[in-house]
C-alpha cells in the first residue's frame, strides 16, 4: 500500500465501518418498517452484525457487547429476541476461538472451569429475570448497563503480566496456574493467579448481568481475570472465551426453551459476526486499535443512551 | 530444550486439554454447517415456514409471549415436532451450537478421576448438570 494512502486509511476506514454500521438503524428511523419488505431487516442485520464483527476485534470487546445496544435500539425486533439472538452471538463467536485458543494455551480450562459453573448457574438466573421483566424497564436498564460499560472501558487499566507473588489457598488447592508461549517476546511464560474467592462472587454478578441482557461479558470478565486474578492478559482474553462458551450457553437454552430465539434474527446475526470477526482478525494490523477502540466507545455510548431514552419513551 | 520449555511443552498437551478443544471443534463445526444448511433451505423455500417469512414483520416487535399465541408457535422442546419446517429447523444447528459443550465436559470426567482430581470432576459434573437443567425446560421457560 502506498505510504500517503496508509495514514488516511487508518483513519478513515474505521469511520466508514462505524458510519455503514448505523445505516440500517438511520434507515429505520426514517422509513416506517412496515413500509419496507421483510427481507430487508435480516439483510440489514447481517450486514450490521458484519461491521460489529470487523470492528470488535480491533476494539478488544465482545461482539455481543456491541449487538444488543445496537441492534435492540434501532431495528424494530422486540428485546427478548435480540437478547436471545446476543447470547448466541456471543456463544458462537466464543466457540469459533475456543479450540485454536485452547491448543495454544490462551485459554486454560483449570481457570475457567470453576469461574464458568458459577457464571453458568447465575446466567440462567439473569435469563429468568430478563424474560420477566417488562421491555421499558429493560431498555432503560440496558442503557445503564452499556453506560457502565462504556465507563469501564475508559477506566480499566490493563497488564501484561501482573505481578502475582503466591497463589491463593484455593487457587493452590485447584492447581489453578499454567504456562503460555508469548509470541511477543518469544518466551514461554509461567503464570498464577491470587483472590480467587473475589473473582467466583464477581462472575456470579457477571453471570447474572451476561444473561439478564444477552451481552457477552469480555467486557467484564477480562478485567476480573487479569486485574483481580492476576491472569496474564493474554491468557485473561482466551480463557474469558471458553467461560463465555460455557455460560451463554446455559443462559441460550433459556431463551431457547422460552421461544425467544427467532432463526431470522439470530442466524443472519452469528453469520455476520462470525464472518466480520474474522475480517476484523486480518485487519488488526492495518487498522488502528487504539482509534477503533474510541470510536467504538462513543457509538456505545450513543447505544446507551438511545436505550434509555427508548425505555423512558422520550425517543421511540 | 530447557525445563522451562520441557515444562511448557508437556503443559500444553496434557490430555484435558487436547480431548475437549478437540470435542469442541467438532461440534462447533457439525452445529455451524447445520445452521447453514438449514437457514438456506428456510430462506429459499426448500423447506415450507411454520410462519411465513411475509409475515414476521408483523410479529418480531411482540414480547415472546405475545408472539408465541399470535404465531401459534410452539415452546420448551415442542419445536422438535415441528423441525421439518424451515424456520423450526433452524433450531437443530443452533441446540447443537449450544449443547456443544456438554460432550468436552463429559469426556473430562473421566479424565480428571484418572488423575485423582476430584475436585475437576465434580466441577465438570456440576457444569453438565446445570446446562442439562437448563436444556431440560423445567426451569419454568415456556409460556
Amino acid at each position: 500500500m502506498p505510504a500517503f494512502l496508509d495514514a488516511p486509511l487508518r483513519r478513515l476506514l474505521p469511520a466508514l465501518v462505524l458510519l455503514m454500521m448505523a445505516m440500517p438503524a438511520l434507515a429505520a428511523g426514517e422509513t416506517a418498517s412496515s413500509s419496507l419488505p421483510w427481507w430487508f431487516w435480516p439483510l440489514a442485520l447481517f450486514v450490521t452484525c458484519f461491521l460489529i464483527g470487523i470492528v470488535a476485534v480491533p476494539a478488544g470487546i465482545g461482539g455481543g457487547t456491541l449487538f444488543v445496544p445496537i441492534v435492540g435500539g434501532f431495528f424494530p425486533f422486540h428485546l427478548d429476541f435480540v437478547r436471545g439472538a446476543g447470547l448466541l452471538v456471543a456463544l458462537a463467536s466464543a466457540l469459533a476461538a475456543g479450540p485454536m485458543l485452547l491448543r495454544s494455551g490462551l485459554a486454560n480450562l483449570r481457570l475457567a472451569l470453576p469461574l464458568a459453573l458459577l457464571a453458568s448457574i447465575s446466567s440462567i438466573a439473569g435469563a429468568m429475570l430478563g424474560l420477566a421483566l417488562p421491555a421499558n424497564a429493560m431498555q432503560i436498564a440496558l442503557g445503564v448497563i452499556v453506560l457502565a460499560i462504556v465507563a469501564l472501558m475508559l477506566v480499566t487499566k490493563k497488564a501484561e503480566h501482573p505481578e502475582v507473588a503466591q497463589p491463593d489457598p484455593l487457587a493452590a488447592a485447584l492447581g489453578i496456574h499454567g504456562v503460555f508461549f508469548d509470541g511477543a517476546s518469544g518466551q514461554f511464560a509461567r503464570w498464577q493467579v491470587h483472590r480467587t474467592p473475589l473473582a467466583l462472587f464477581l462472575f456470579l454478578l457477571i453471570g447474572l448481568i451476561g444473561g439478564l441482557f444477552g451481552i457477552g461479558a469480555g467486557w467484564a470478565n477480562v478485567p476480573v481475570l487479569n486485574m483481580v486474578m492476576g491472569a496474564p492478559l493474554k491468557v485473561a482474553a482466551g480463557t474469558s472465551g471458553l467461560i463465555l462458551s460455557l455460560s451463554s450457553a446455559s443462559a441460550s437454552w433459556y431463551y431457547i426453551n422460552s421461544g425467544a430465539t427467532l432463526p431470522m434474527i439470530a442466524v443472519p446475526s452469528v453469520i455476520g459476526m462470525i464472518l466480520g470477526a474474522r475480517i476484523g482478525a486480518h485487519l488488526l494490523h492495518v487498522l488502528k486499535s487504539s482509534h477503533i477502540r474510541k470510536m467504538v466507545i462513543v457509538l456505545l455510548a450513543f447505544a446507551g443512551l438511545r436505550a434509555i431514552l427508548k425505555g423512558t419513551g422520550l425517543w421511540m | 530444550m530447557d525445563v522451562n520449555t520441557a515444562a511448557s511443552a508437556a503443559d500444553l498437551e496434557r490430555d484435558e486439554v487436547r480431548v475437549y478443544a478437540n470435542l469442541l471443534y467438532y461440534g462447533m463445526v457439525a452445529g455451524f454447517v447445520l445452521l447453514l444448511a438449514s437457514f438456506a433451505a428456510y430462506l429459499f423455500g426448500w423447506l415450507p415456514a411454520f410462519v411465513a417469512p411475509q409475515e414476521l414483520p408483523r410479529l418480531w416487535g411482540l414480547p415472546v409471549a405475545q408472539y408465541l399465541q399470535q404465531s401459534h408457535s410452539p415452546s420448551g422442546w415442542g419445536w422438535l415436532a415441528q423441525a421439518g419446517h424451515g424456520d423450526f429447523s433452524n433450531l437443530v444447528g443452533i441446540v447443537v451450537l449450544v449443547g456443544c459443550s456438554l460432550p468436552p465436559l463429559l469426556a473430562l470426567v473421566p479424565l480428571f478421576l484418572k488423575q485423582r482430581d476430584r475436585a475437576y470432576a465434580i466441577i465438570c459434573a456440576l457444569e453438565v448438570l446445570v446446562l442439562l437443567l437448563a436444556a431440560s425446560g423445567v426451569l419454568g421457560a415456556g409460556h
